[in-house]
């Protein structure tokens, strides 16, 4: 009991001093489950961030930051549930960068994040239903929402005067998310949505979807899904039964695999993905090649991102605890203010101690709008002898 | 009106569509209807055998392929297609020996056969993961299509076009050829005759001097035989993916029960039943109906029956209403 209350006293001590502490951000992604293979990479990102920062021993009085991670799972919200409670309760985390799935993401703010009045900055979820969830300013993503992408899909097929697309989505929270926000967005621009089926992934046999695809027609077939999933299954029926020529891959669908399956087949096809020419991009990747990882890897800069708007903000209100950085996270993320890039975080934070404003331009060129959600910049991508290539960015 | 694109545009996404997956279902459901038949087990590792015996068909074709042989316009796969046969009879005859004789000479209940098969599938999964891995391969080549749609198009001058690959060409042959085999062999040979015999009263073949053992051998390598055959066509059709073959056991299963199951003739009538149900159902009869109405009884809508989504639950429906009425099956199968 005795050691208790001293345990206690001395935490009540430290809590909110500004003393050089060791201040504590959960890494929650799905390490294990869908999502294993680029979670490695994210986890990497935002932990070179916090290195960046520990070494300059410019936060909050030359505190350090030490990164626990935990595992989200990506599907199951019970287990992402727990893993979050853990590093809130016994680990005693200032705030959490993640999750990374829409479902799980959710599912820790509504239960772990809210009551205990901790910080979240994802990196990946693109739900576009977290844009309107209650989340007492709590959370934040450095992701886009997937609305935005439909408007970004809107406008380049209307740039190409397209007006009549048929769309099929995976069937899952993503994909049907997608497919809604884009089918609202280009139905307000004066297109037709012909027809919008879903589709499961990993199934044996695709002609049904084809079938009531082509039957609905248009000129372009948008694949809503997943380049190793269903998404190539479709694709492949599709240009096999003579059904699409032309695609539009959003994107779950563009990846090198699109390359190695059909090559010369998708000319003329057609699709997006997050990505931006900001300088900052390549400097991230320099830092994260240094650093021993692949910096390309999906939503790696993202996690860079979510970390050092994390610890910035900290720097901003002079204090690790959430209630008080939560006012903070969008002040440094936003105009005006110095631009800061990757690899910058020193500089930044000294900016902040004199009192002065900064801009986190980051690894993403990121801009925080709405209830605190990435602008998102998009590169459009184009087929042409058989490989794709960014022709304009957005 | 327009009766001759009507035609082509419901043959290009009903009926060649239909008529090959219903083929690769069939030869499939033979597997595990003759599995059922003489050894009396709903075999859950089919589908993962089916995965097996097609990886190492792959590994044989890659060999050939590095070694330039080829079949010039057929796909080099079929080339390759008896190692793969041998391969899987080897796994199989292991399982068997190792796993299933051991159930056989406690006579353990169907039942309990069938949690083993679970058991042996988890295996299997394993071992196709660690032989080929996880990936999407293709790995059909030579010409990949007798007649494609634009080349329809342009030589009939039609709108609508109709693509035939080469791979559904193949599958249909194959499996003509196929279950022409199986059933001379089982109603013309006396080894065939003497796995029916087993098939119908276990006692009274053992009576009659038949050697039990030796049927359980047979039958092994018949289903290694339409096992990777089936998993062959099926990738050489779509593409390899050890998680889909996993998947294909349920279209399968619904095959081989629909049809009445341990009856071979039932199998391959199901196995074009559950894949004609999963294409017409949620078919969109908007384009075919467009060029057989008059014009001004054109449908607005897709008229579509049911959407896409609900296409497993169509064939699952037949299962059950099949199930219910006839519990043998669409032909006298074993009741269940």
């Amino acid at each position: 009991m005795k050691n208790i209350l001293m345990a206690t006293t001395a935490l009540a001590l430290t809590a909110g001093s500004a003393f050089a502490e060791d201040v504590k951000i959960g890494v929650i992604l799905g390490f294990t489950g869908p999502l294993e293979s680029i979670t490695p990479a994210m986890a990497a990102g935002a932990e070179l961030a916090m290195a960046e920062v520990s070494e300059s021993g410019a936060l909050l009085d030359g505190s350090t930051v030490t990164a626990v991670r935990a595992d989200s799972t990506c599907i199951d919200a019970g287990a992402a549930t727990t893993a979050a409670e853990r590093l809130i309760t016994s680990e005693g985390v200032s705030a959490i960068m993640g999750a990374d799935c829409s479902g799980v993401t959710g599912a820790i703010l509504s239960n772990v994040a809210l009551p205990n009045g901790t910080v979240m900055i994802s990196p990946s979820a693109t739900s576009p239903g977290l844009s309107e969830v209650e989340d007492n300013g709590l959370f934040f993503r450095t992701s886009p929402s997937d609305a935005r992408q439909g408007e970004i899909m809107t406008a380049i097929l209307n740039d190409r005067g397209i007006t009549d697309v048929a769309v099929t989505y995976t069937n899952n929270d993503y994909g049907k998310g997608l497919a809604d926000a884009f089918a609202g967005s280009f139905e307000a621009a004066g297109g037709t949505v012909t027809i919008s089926a879903a589709h499961e992934d990993g199934k044996a046999d695709y002609s049904a979807e084809v079938g009531a695809l082509a039957s609905g027609g248009g000129d372009v077939l948008v694949v809503a899904g997943y380049v190793d999933q269903g998404g190539s299954g479709i694709v492949r029926s599709a240009i096999d039964a003579g059904a699409f020529d032309t695609f539009y891959f959003p994107d779950g669908m563009v990846g090198t695999k699109l390359n190695e399956n059909f090559g010369s087949e998708l000319n003329g096809s057609i699709g997006s993905y997050p990505g931006t020419d900001s300088e900052g991009a390549s400097m991230f990747f320099g830092l994260a090649t240094a650093a021993g990882f692949d910096g390309t890897g999906s939503y790696s800069a993202e996690s860079y991102d979510a970390a050092a708007l994390l610890m910035l903000a900290m720097q901003a209100a002079g204090s690790s605890a959430s209630a008080d950085l939560k006012d903070h996270v969008m002040d440094v993320a936003n105009a005006p203010g110095t631009e800061i890039f990757p690899g910058e975080l020193a500089k930044g934070l000294e900016l902040l101690a004199a009192g002065e404003e900064i801009n986190y331009v980051g690894a993403t060129a990121i801009e925080l709008i709405g209830a605190g959600e990435s602008a998102g910049n998009f590169q459009e991508i184009e087929f042409a002898d058989g490989v794709y290539s960014t022709v304009n960015f957005r | 009106m327009d009766y001759l694109n009507a035609l082509v545009a419901l043959a290009n996404f009903v009926i060649v569509p239909g008529l090959a997956y219903g083929a690769q279902l069939a030869i499939g459901a033979l597997g595990v209807t003759m599995i059922y038949g003489v050894l009396r087990f709903s075999n859950f590792a089919h589908g993962d055998t089916m995965a097996f015996g097609t990886a190492i068909t792959i590994l044989f074709t890659w060999l050939f392929q590095s070694w330039g042989i080829s079949l010039g316009p057929l796909p080099t796969a079929l080339l390759a297609l008896p190692f793969g046969i041998a391969g899987c009879a080897l796994l199989v005859l292991g399982t068997d020996r190792v796993v299933y004789k051991f159930y056989r000479a406690q006579k353990a209940k169907p039942v309990i056969l069938v949690i083993v098969s679970l058991g042996v599938m988890f295996v299997m999964n394993g071992i196709v993961r660690f032989v080929i891995g996880v990936r999407d391969i293709n790995f059909a080549d030579g010409e990949r299509f007798i007649i494609s749609a634009r080349d329809f198009k342009e030589m009939t001058g039609l709108d609508e076009g109709l693509a035939i690959k080469t791979t559904q060409m193949i599958t249909v042959v194959v499996a003509i050829i196929v279950m022409a085999l199986l059933f001379y062999f089982l109603n013309k040979t006396r080894t065939g005759k003497s796995m029916r015999a087993f098939s119908d009263n276990e006692d009274l073949a053992l009576l009659s001097g038949i050697n039990p053992e030796r049927v359980v051998l047979v039958t092994w390598l018949i289903v290694a035989a339409l096992a990777t055959t089936a998993g062959v066509l099926y990738g050489l059709d779509k593409s390899f993916k050890a998680f889909t073959y996993f998947q294909l056991l349920l279209p399968i299963f619904a095959s081989a029960i629909v049809g009445g199951i341990g009856n071979p003739v039932g199998a391959i009538a199901g196995g074009f039943t559950i894949a004609f149900a999963e294409v017409t159902i949620t078919y969109a009869w908007k384009k075919v109906l467009t060029y057989v109405m008059p014009e001004s009884l054109e449908p607005d809508g897709l008229v579509q029956l049911l959407s896409t989504d609900y296409k497993f639950a169509v064939s699952f429906a037949i299962l059950i209403i099949v199930l219910l009425f006839k519990p043998t099956g669409l032909f006298k199968g074993q009741s269940i």
